[in-house]
């Protein structure tokens, strides 16, 4: 302390002129929209759960993914035989064939067995063999026609001919290259949700909102400073699982780093403003749990993140494709995969835009500061 | 109106079939301390939220400082420090990003330098101020009050839950203000805080002011205890206009 008027703290140094400052000469660090921003950014560094849920968690489900699928072009089908004399045969023939793994299954584990993927057919002993399978498991039809062929071959079937096979790598075509952009895309969502959501509801719990409204802080300013905070983080939310796809599992990224930026950024701010307007009266973590898990659920199941949403029924599709979050991980899917540009995926775009605007305007009318 | 600080006539404020507020008036001069007295649930939160322009009354008029809430809030807000009851300041933030922050809305007030000094927190400047003692916490709520150089304080009930030590450091640091020209409303329902800081006081109970005036005038006429074991309080003076304790919760 400098200043030597200053001596018990309210001797009256503000007689002297005071520090005015127009708006213009305010330093950048000293405008409420900086520092409003700049305490939300500090809130979420300093909670290491937060940090590890945004940051380190779609890298630990990527690599457990890619453990559990791994390429599909190398992996074997399961085949189950009753152990014991009677499958002899069936085992020496389907040992020597290509790409099939054998598996004892007792006659009273085969159900369980099946259900589990442990194995994707049984093949019973009689005469001919009979194949116990589930049709509607897409590996359990290829097993069925794997099986099928080597025993067929096996017990002399002529060849009527041998088709050339020229194996394709076609990039991006792997599962784990196919999952990446979703799970960037579940990402954004929860953690927007998630990230302005919660904030907004624990300063309200705090009754922070209401002393900050008690200042001559703007109400806009603190609600785009969460938004802000947001952005900041974006792009190593984005970038830093993508990084380590190509790196860990050699994945290819097609489109430029600022188109999917960008889309990214687009996503992100139709879901804080979602975020925004579920918090916009929640009194409890409970009230808020609540209504984000009503939005997320439905989302996460039929938005394409770990099966194509292209499995549900054409009736619903409509429905589906008006979702933020289909509409962000099929933009992401085309901008990283195919390296599509923006204007390829205007229709998404919109899509989330609108979901971006409609409840960001909600948000403001319904907001309660107390 | 005049030239008081704080006017307000006829307030009143009803929830469903409550009434928190009914026809309330007062003033309070330029440079006094004035405390709105009574028991939890008598309506004093309400009013000063009515009058910090928090809440909009059913009915009343209201003027701060010459000012309407409807025509000049922003620039109202400009001139006020408001420490509510009960807020908890982020946890995760230190004692110098909260004042920065708060530094921040104000467009002229005192430097961080100075608001720590006044509160003696130059020690915890870097502190989190989820790891401050209550007494702590509550200085810096105040200082963040003070950030903009107000020339008027609305406190709702600033020392409850701290130890005797940490209220005495409050009190010096309110009178400190106080004699460099500010004005103070305040409430409590801790009668020797009332008679030691404020001016004039106002007794309120069940949303109406039923006595006012100077804490030792309203002894004299109203508190002298029936048993005279001890000197007449505004304890005594509620007691004598309800029949009933202040703080019989």
């Amino acid at each position: 302390m400098s200043d030597p008027n200053v001596v018990s703290g309210f001797s009256r140094t503000s007689l002297d002129p005071p520090v005015v400052s127009g708006v213009s000469r305010t330093p950048f660090t000293g405008r409420p929209l900086v520092q409003l921003t700049l305490a939300r950014m500090r809130e979420f560094i300093r909670e290491p759960e937060a940090v590890f849920w945004t940051f380190g968690f779609p890298i630990v489900v990527s690599l457990a993914l890619a453990l559990a699928f791994p390429s599909r072009a190398d992996r074997p089908v399961a085949v189950g035989l009753y152990p014991g004399a009677a499958t002899e045969s069936l085992r020496s023939t389907l040992k020597g064939s290509h790409g099939i793994t054998i598996r004892d299954v007792r006659p009273d584990d085969e159900r369980r067995a099946l259900r589990e993927g442990e194995v994707n057919i049984v093949v019973v002993p009689t005469t001919p063999p009979t194949y116990r399978f589930d049709p509607a498991r897409e590996e359990s039809r290829l097993a069925r026609a794997v099986v099928d062929d080597a025993l067929k071959r096996a017990a002399g079937r002529p060849e009527p001919w041998t088709a050339q096979e020229q194996p394709q790598e076609v990039a991006g075509s792997r599962y784990i290259d196919w999952f990446i952009p979703g799970l960037i895309g579940m990402g954004i969502m929860s953690n927007g949700m998630w990230g302005i959501g919660f904030g907004i509801v624990q300063a309200r719990m705090r009754k922070l909102l209401k002393r900050m409204v008690a200042s001559p802080m703007r109400r806009s300013e603190y609600l785009l400073a969460q938004l802000f905070a947001r952005m900041v983080f974006l792009p190593v939310e984005v970038l830093l699982p993508l990084i380590f796809a190509v790196v860990a599992f050699g994945m290819p990224v097609n489109g430029g780093a600022v188109t999917i930026t960008i889309v990214a950024l687009i996503g992100a701010l139709s879901f804080g403003a979602i975020g925004l307007l579920l918090a916009s009266r929640a009194r409890t973590i409970e009230a808020i749990s609540g209504l984000m898990n009503l939005l997320m659920l439905p989302m996460w199941i039929v938005s394409g993140i770990f099966f194509s949403s292209a499995n549900f029924p054409a009736a619903v599709q409509p429905f589906i494709h008006a979702l933020p979050l289909t509409a962000l991980i099929d933009a992401l899917r085309a901008v990283i995969l195919d390296g599509a540009t923006l204007a390829g995926v205007r229709s998404e775009l919109l899509v989330l835009t609108i979901w971006g605007v409609v409840p960001f305007f909600t948000s403001l009318k319904l907001f309660s500061w107390r | 109106m005049t030239g008081n600080a704080v006017s307000c006539e006829q307030l009143r404020k009803s929830y469903g079939d409550v009434v928190a507020v009914a026809d309330l008036t007062l003033s309070v001069e330029r440079g006094e301390c004035f405390g709105l007295l009574g028991p939890n649930g008598a309506g004093k939160t309400t009013t000063i939220e009515i009058l910090e322009g928090l809440l909009t009354p059913d009915a009343g008029e209201v003027e701060v400082l010459g000012l309407r809430w409807a025509d000049d809030g922003p620039a109202l807000r400009q001139r006020l420090g408001i420490q509510l009851q009960e807020t908890q300041l982020a946890d995760k933030l230190t004692v110098e990003e909260t004042l920065r922050l708060f530094r921040s809305f104000y467009t002229r007030g005192r430097t961080i330098e100075e608001l720590l000094k006044i509160v003696e927190l130059e020690s915890k400047r870097t502190s989190r101020v989820g790891r401050l003692s209550g007494g702590q916490k509550q200085r810096l709520s105040l200082a963040c009050a003070l950030a903009g150089d107000p020339d008027l304080l609305f406190l709702d009930e600033p020392t409850t839950g701290l130890d005797p030590q940490s209220r005495r450091q409050l009190w010096t640091l309110l009178e400190q203000f106080r004699s460099r020209g500010g004005t103070i409303l305040m409430t409590t329902h801790y009668m020797d805080e009332a008679e030691y800081l404020c001016d004039r006081v106002a007794v309120v109970d069940q949303g109406r002011i039923i006595a006012h005036g100077a804490p030792k005038e309203l002894i004299a006429r109203l508190g002298q205890p029936k048993v005279t074991t001890h000197h007449g309080t505004l304890e005594d003076v509620f007691m004598a206009l309800t029949g009933r304790h202040l703080r019989d919760e």
